[in-house]
């Protein structure tokens, strides 16, 4: 009782107070659903009874469906894909941009427009430039030097490369302002030190830019494979899965499991499963490169 | 006094995330700051002129391609939204054969009842503000400040969630949307399905605190000699001193909320209350070409003026968003 009083008159109680909305709003809506989709994925819930055990049934449904491969190879194709583009282009600009001694902020500026565009503007403006006739606007381009009609997203072939190309359109300049900011971090001694034993532009890019980057690289290389094994936007909107099921992602069969066949514990199962796989990945990732990253 | 420390303040204020991936910087930080005047090129090298040269030629390549590729979308919609659909079908790339066709704006911004979506998602998006900085400020401030015992724990338990991919909770979300626990109401088709879980954003959370971390003790306790309780302190000490993260937090919560699209399609299943990005895909097949691209224009104007204005803001926390989030 006295340390109750003696609580509330040294201020623990208005602390408590103040970390009250943090507390409730992360348990709803973070904490929560967090350890119930643990449990969600080992049951059959529908919205009408109480959710039954089913032990494995779920993961056993997901596993067995045909578009369960399908959706993991597409993924791995985007996610590979996403990088080529998306990751050495970045960092090339980055260098450059480092480089000038004036305008920075109006290439920066022009860098990270796209981010700040709306997916869903970007997605279906992207879809009508991609318009397979012969007066789409990108066959257009391409008529001017000869090439084409493509048929882009309506052929299974190109539709994941095209995909790609617009995410990395959307997404690259944030990567290109990371690196920029780490750039500034280089330490100029460095360069200095490289220069007097002899090391010319290359050299020092290869022997002092990189290997200061490295953390920098190491992290953005793993939350961008995080974050590519989760595209739904792009695929959803721009092709909902086709042309013959060749953009159907783990993140669309999920969403389709859910809201469209009403499946909540085959989707919590596919979900908790690719969780697992990225939490292992990223933990294979970081101990592999632990010794790389350090040094 | 107050202005020496707002100073101190500007000047720590990107310290938070730089060294936190660079590793090895921190340390050398002093040294780091003297080097920072030169870049990979001496003032030598600036000096010869093939170099000199060189990354011109390569500073205007990267200019173009910049502009060609970050405005070159963007311009032609901005050219498609004022042409007519048959100029935009048949000549994608040419500029207004047959004259210009301003209706289109009006036309999607009434007709097509653009305004009343454009509104919707004011609304979203300041709701999820107020809420996320609501969250951030008193959860950074407890967890930086007042430091109660269990302030590591659920420091712990914030930064946990931030390495669950956000898919895992999709479902059993919409389930705790559908019906809350304890409280048994449902959310669905409210705007709070979408500010409050906004707000269980640990990122914004661990950003307030980090910089809050970062102030001066000594004005707290100078703060707390003069008489001034918990509550007294945020708000007359803490949230000034902290503007410049509480910026960044704003334009990104804010703009976020703006683009999602995924969370707000399924728990505002009601058009009368959906949001620009979900209703856009549903319009594409109802309205001519040409007044949907207007309307592709008007759902995009917002995000970039506010860019423009802010441009600062989010240069500095794009590099501080990505050296945890990506």
């Amino acid at each position: 009782m006295n340390a109750t009083i003696r609580w509330v008159r040294g201020g623990g109680l208005s602390t408590l107070l103040l970390l009250l909305p943090l507390l409730l709003v992360f348990s709803y809506f973070a904490w929560f659903p967090i350890g119930r989709a643990v449990v969600m994925s080992f049951q059959e819930t529908n919205l009408v009874t109480d959710p039954a055990w089913v032990g494995l049934d779920n993961f056993r449904r997901v596993l067995e469906d045909p578009l369960f491969w399908t959706s993991v190879r597409n993924t791995l194709y985007f996610t590979g894909l996403a990088l080529l583009f998306g990751y050495p282009v970045p960092l090339l600009l980055a260098v450059v941009m480092s480089e000038l001694r004036r305008g920075k902020g109006l290439y920066s500026a022009l860098a990270y427009l796209p981010v700040v565009v709306p997916p869903v503007v970007a997605v279906l403006l992207w879809r009508f430039f991609y318009d397979a006739s012969q007066t789409g606007v990108f066959n257009t381009i391409f008529g001017w030097i000869g090439l084409g009609p493509f048929a882009w997203i309506q052929d299974a072939s190109t539709a994941m490369p095209s995909l790609v190309l617009q995410a990395t359109w959307a997404n690259a300049g944030a990567t290109v302002l990371i690196y920029l900011a780490a750039l500034t971090g280089v330490r100029g001694d460095l360069y200095d030190a490289a220069e007097v034993d002899g090391a010319g532009l290359w050299r020092k890019i290869w022997h002092v830019t990189l290997p200061q980057l490295r953390g920098v690289l190491l992290i953005t290389l793993i939350l961008q494979v995080i974050a590519t094994f989760q595209v739904f936007t792009e695929p959803y909107l721009m092709t909902n899965g086709g042309p013959q099921n060749a953009t159907v992602t783990v993140l669309l069969q999920i969403y389709n499991y859910a809201f469209r066949f009403g499946d909540f514990g085959a989707a919590t199962a596919l979900s908790v499963l690719l969780a697992l796989f990225l939490a292992a990945m990223s933990a294979v990732y970081f101990r592999l490169t632990r010794s790389w990253s350090t040094t | 006094m107050s202005d020496t420390v707002k100073d101190d303040v500007r000047v720590t204020a990107p310290a938070p995330a730089a060294p936190a991936p660079a590793g090895p910087g921190r340390p050398r930080r002093p040294a780091a700051d003297a080097g920072a005047e030169r870049g990979i090129l001496s003032g030598f090298d600036w000096g010869r002129a093939g170099t000199r040269w060189g990354m011109r030629v390569a500073q205007g390549l990267v200019l173009v391609l910049l502009a060609v590729a970050s405005l070159g979308p963007l311009l032609w919609l901005a050219r498609a939204s004022v042409s007519t659909t048959q100029d935009t079908l048949r000549t994608p790339m040419a500029f207004w054969p047959s004259g210009l066709d301003w209706a289109n704006l009006s036309t999607a911004w009434n007709q097509a009842q653009i305004s009343h979506y454009f509104t919707n998602t004011v609304w979203v998006a300041l709701g999820s503000w107020c809420v996320q900085l609501l969250i951030a400020t008193t959860g950074g401030y407890v967890l930086a400040v007042l430091r109660p015992r269990y302030a590591p724990v659920v420091t712990a338990a914030v930064l946990a969630t931030l390495f669950i991919p956000g898919v895992v909770v999709l479902v059993p979300l919409f389930l705790t949307v559908l019906d809350l626990p304890v409280v048994n109401a449902s959310l669905l088709n409210t705007y709070w399905a979408v500010w409050l879980p906004a707000g269980a954003n640990a990122f914004n959370v661990l950003l307030v605190k980090r910089f809050m971390d970062g102030l001066p003790r000594d004005v707290y306790e100078a703060a707390r000699m003069d008489g001034a309780g918990p509550f007294r302190m945020l708000w007359s000490v803490a949230l000034p001193m902290s503007k410049p993260i509480l910026g960044v937090v704003s334009i990104f919560a804010f703009l976020n909320a703006w683009k999602d699209f995924l969370w707000p399609q399924i728990v505002l299943p009601e058009p009368t209350l959906q949001p620009l990005s979900v209703r856009l895909p549903l319009i594409r097949d109802t309205v001519e070409l040409d007044v949907f691209l207007a309307a592709l224009l008007i759902s995009m104007a917002l995000p970039i003026v506010i860019f423009l204005v802010f441009q600062r803001l989010f240069l500095r926390g794009a590099g501080l968003g990505g050296a945890v989030k990506g």
